[in-house]
């Protein structure tokens, strides 16, 4: 087990569908204690059938996930949260829809034992436009965006296919380090928003019931130049949503590979790693084929 | 039923009828009478109290946005550079150098027993020490060896030494975070900016993390300070009010010689407003005689010289980009109709004028559907609105509590720097506020400066910066005016003008002692006009006593 817990920041304006996500991933966690911290003025949205207790502070989920709420004092929540006795995989932060997610980004980076694992911008395909332009809130809306490493058009059998793509378009622009993915409900699947978990090939081996996306694990070779292959993976034409792995570089070490959206990191791997990198995408979008001739031009 | 009767050199009322007299009776705690001997002498039997004689009875002042926690924040190393009264009456004087601050520190420092307890500071303002942040090195140089904090007269920066950062584990390259600035080594310099940058390392140095709950002592210490400010109800503007909380405040206000009424507002945050209202309305039936509960406090944005606040265009002076929201649009309004609906009063932290803007357009769509006559509804601090705002303001009948102090410790600074000359000029408009027809009043915001209304009062008459400057003539407002406002217009913005602000027939026995009268001081001589002490619900509280 890794020592940091990876946090997963989801962002987002009011609205966009923060709660129905988190409630999606809190069903699908499929094994994965998840710790879900609220900024929304308190409220703790879980769907009822999911609360197996509920504290002061505390809700417990079914399959080991807790939830509780924080204030205006984010890192003194996250430190309960280390203070707990059972250790959870993986914590998620809900931002309040006004937040700026590369803040809290930062202040998790600040907390010993908690490593930043990608921001999830919620966007609601009705209404986003008309938002960013909104004399009050607009600037909070395109400072979010920016932020993104994945965007997540939610309410998409609201609007046409044809307004699908033009949001598409329009987000390349002002979420330039992001992949958007497309989603109803709120039902993106865990893997791709929350990441793939310590062992990669084996959260890929557990497959994916929900048929919402298709991954593929690259076999590498040693000696390895991993900024070359981050470089051409993250390139415009690849829609890999996260990817991770390990593999050995040019000087004989072990690395991670890690890519949330567009953005990458590379750092020292634990001990016996396996190799090989896993990536992900949403199905319809994802071409594993082209992935892997694109990455044979690095291997 | 026993009468008192004091005489007094003069009697101020606040009360046209009867702006001055020479005696007021008081019985259970309220003013029977006020006039002449004769007059107050057909309520029959009374008892003659002559001890101020050579005084002047004020009505008590009310500090309509301070915070209790300052009564906390004096057991720690004042830092601050302007001289400043504790609890005790003592004036500690200011650090006029980063070397004062550092003897003060070391001098605190001599006197812990415990090597390894922490030595924290407070009000610390790098604006007055060459607006360089101290650094860890030179907090080094008091201890190396304990953790030292000292926060900044603001509350959201922490300067820490090494061994702080050590127990926190930011000792190390590679932090990458806005509110922490590197040196040319690559360490933390020691300045931690923001609540998410400083929680981390304020548990190392002795700042708890629910440090705006005033503790017993904090609150009795707070009381004490409102005795030596002639203050007799003083609000606590951001409280979290949670049961502990509400009981340690209920049961110290309660105690027979606590010698203020406070005002505590509940903090929006912890609740989703369909619960937050309900909740508030539950405490307001737990108000006492010197406990009134029952209002909220909403933030909207964050501060002007921490380019937090929400500007209208053109936007911060520096070109900063704009600050940042604390509440969204749809959620202001909805706390706004809930409280409406409930009859509950909602104070709003506006610094910024787009924050103003924003509040004073939610108001007016919630007042749509849900009308009321007589909200009182108030816009806290406000420091920017325009004159198009306070028209608009005075249409919706809401109150406004500018920081008239603030203008005189960062107007410099707010001229230069964050929002320039223009609006810098306008920059707390009590003329403005005033002649439109917004009911107002002015406000210390203590610990972030020091509980006092005269001084408060003094500071929007002559509206003088610290370095000596008037800064924005045309918004001067006259001695009297200054004195209503801390005095009824307070009173008015807690929906308390029935019972507090001005000496009168059924009103509580609330006085300010003062050694001469006010209206008759110098405008710029009116901050030293000397409190004797208080009477607060008829019960007689000196200074030298407190």
């Amino acid at each position: 087990m890794p020592e940091t817990l990876p946090v997963t920041i989801i962002g987002g304006y009011l609205g966009a569908g923060k709660t129905t996500l988190v409630n999606h991933l809190l069903r699908t966690a499929n094994g994965r204690k998840l710790a879900v911290l609220v900024n929304e003025f308190g409220a703790l949205p879980i769907d009822e059938d999911l609360i197996e207790a509920q504290g002061d502070d505390l809700i417990s989920i079914a399959g080991g996930c807790i939830c509780c709420s924080f204030g205006s004092d984010l890192s003194a929540a996250l430190m309960n949260l280390a203070e707990l006795k059972v250790r959870p995989d993986q914590v998620v932060i809900e931002c309040s829809g006004v937040a700026i997610p590369s803040a809290i980004a930062a202040s998790v980076s600040l907390l010993d034992g908690f490593v930043p694992d990608g921001t999830v911008v919620m966007v609601d395909a009705e209404t986003i436009q008309e938002a960013a332009v909104d004399e009050y809130i607009g600037d909070t809306i395109t400072r979010q965006l920016a932020d993104a490493d994945l965007t997540l058009i939610n309410k998409a059998d609201l609007v046409s296919a044809a307004h699908v793509t033009q949001l598409e378009t329009w987000l390349r622009t002002l979420a330039p380090s992001a992949r958007s993915l497309v989603a109803e409900h709120g039902k993106a699947p865990l893997d791709m928003v929350l990441g793939l978990g310590a062992n990669p090939r084996e959260s890929q081996q557990m497959g994916h019931a929900d048929g919402l996306f298709e991954s593929i694990a690259l076999p590498c070779p040693n000696s390895l130049n991993g900024e070359i292959l981050a470089r051409k993976l993250t390139s415009d034409t690849i829609h890999i949503a996260r990817a991770k792995g390990f593999f050995v570089d040019e000087l004989g070490a072990l690395k991670a590979l890690h890519i949330v959206g567009r953005r990458f990191d590379i750092t020292v791997a634990p001990e016996n790693a396996p190799l090989g990198i896993v990536c992900i995408g949403l199905k319809g979008q994802f071409d594993g084929d082209l992935i892997r001739k694109t990455a044979s031009e690095a291997l | 039923m026993k009468t008192t009767v004091f005489s007094a050199k003069k009697i101020v009322t606040m009360n046209p009828q009867k702006p001055e007299a020479s005696h007021v009776a008081i019985r259970e705690g309220r003013i029977l009478a006020v006039g002449s001997l004769e007059e107050i002498a057909t309520w029959g039997d009374y008892e003659l109290d002559e001890r101020f004689a050579d005084k002047v009875l004020f009505p008590g002042l009310v500090e309509g946005h301070a915070h209790t926690m300052e009564g906390t924040l004096w057991r720690y190393v004042y830092c601050g550079y302007f001289d400043r009264m504790d609890p005790n009456g003592k004036t500690w004087k200011g650090n006029k150098s980063i070397e004062d601050v550092l003897a003060s520190l070391s001098a605190a420092e001599a006197l812990l027993e415990d090597p390894d307890a922490p030595l924290t500071g407070w009000q610390l303002d790098p604006i007055y020490l060459d607006n360089k942040p101290i650094t860890r090195a030179q907090l080094d140089s008091v201890s190396a060896t304990r953790p030292i904090g000292v926060m900044n007269a603001s509350g959201h920066i922490l300067y820490v030494n090494t061994k702080a950062l050590e127990l926190a584990g930011l000792m190390k390259s590679g932090v990458n975070h806005p509110g922490i600035s590197l040196g040319n080594d690559g360490m933390p310099m020691g300045e931690l900016k923001g609540p998410d940058a400083m929680t981390p390392v304020g548990e190392h140095v002795g700042l708890n993390r629910s440090m705006t709950d005033s503790d017993e002592r904090g609150l009795r210490d707070f009381a004490r300070l409102c005795v030596r400010t002639g203050v007799t109800t003083v609000t606590d503007l951001a409280a979290r009010l949670e049961p502990d909380g509400v009981e340690t405040m209920l049961r110290v206000t309660g105690e027979p010689n606590f010698p203020a009424c406070v005002v505590p507002l509940r903090f929006f945050l912890g609740l989703p407003p369909k619960e937050l209202i309900p909740e508030v309305a539950r405490l307001k039936k737990l108000t006492t005689d010197r406990l009134s509960l029952g209002r909220i406090k909403v933030v909207a944005d964050g501060s002007i010289q921490g380019f937090s606040a929400r500007m209208r265009w053109p936007g911060y002076h520096n070109s900063a980009p704009n600050g940042l929201w604390y509440i969204s649009p749809e959620q202001m309004q909805e706390i706004y109709e809930l409280a409406l609906a409930e009859g509950i009063q909602v104070h709003t932290h506006t610094n910024g004028d787009q924050a103003t803007q924003l509040a004073i357009e939610k108001l007016e769509l919630a007042l749509k559907k849900v009308p009321s006559n007589d909200h009182r509804f108030v816009l806290q601090h406000c420091q920017l609105a325009d004159r198009a705002q306070f028209k608009k303001m005075a249409a919706l009948k809401m109150s406004v509590n500018l920081f008239a102090n603030h203008h005189f410790y960062w107007g410099d600074e707010h001229y230069r720097l964050t929002v320039g000359p223009d609006r810098a000029l306008r920059m707390n408009a009590t003329r403005t506020a005033l002649d439109c027809g917004v009911p107002m009043t002015i406000h210390s915001d203590a610990p972030v400066t020091p509980l006092g209304p005269l001084f408060t009062a003094w500071c929007a008459v002559n509206r003088l910066t610290a370095s000596g400057r008037t800064q924005g003539e045309h918004e001067k407002i006259t001695v009297d005016e200054a004195l209503w406002a801390v005095t009824m217009g307070a009173a008015h913005t807690l929906h308390m003008d029935g019972l507090i602000g001005s000496i009168e027939v059924g009103k509580r026995a609330d006085f300010a002692v003062l050694e001469s009268d006010p209206r008759e001081a110098e405008p710029e001589k009116l901050k030293d006009v000397e409190v004797w002490g208080t009477i607060q619900g008829g019960r007689v509280f000196a200074a030298a006593d407190a």
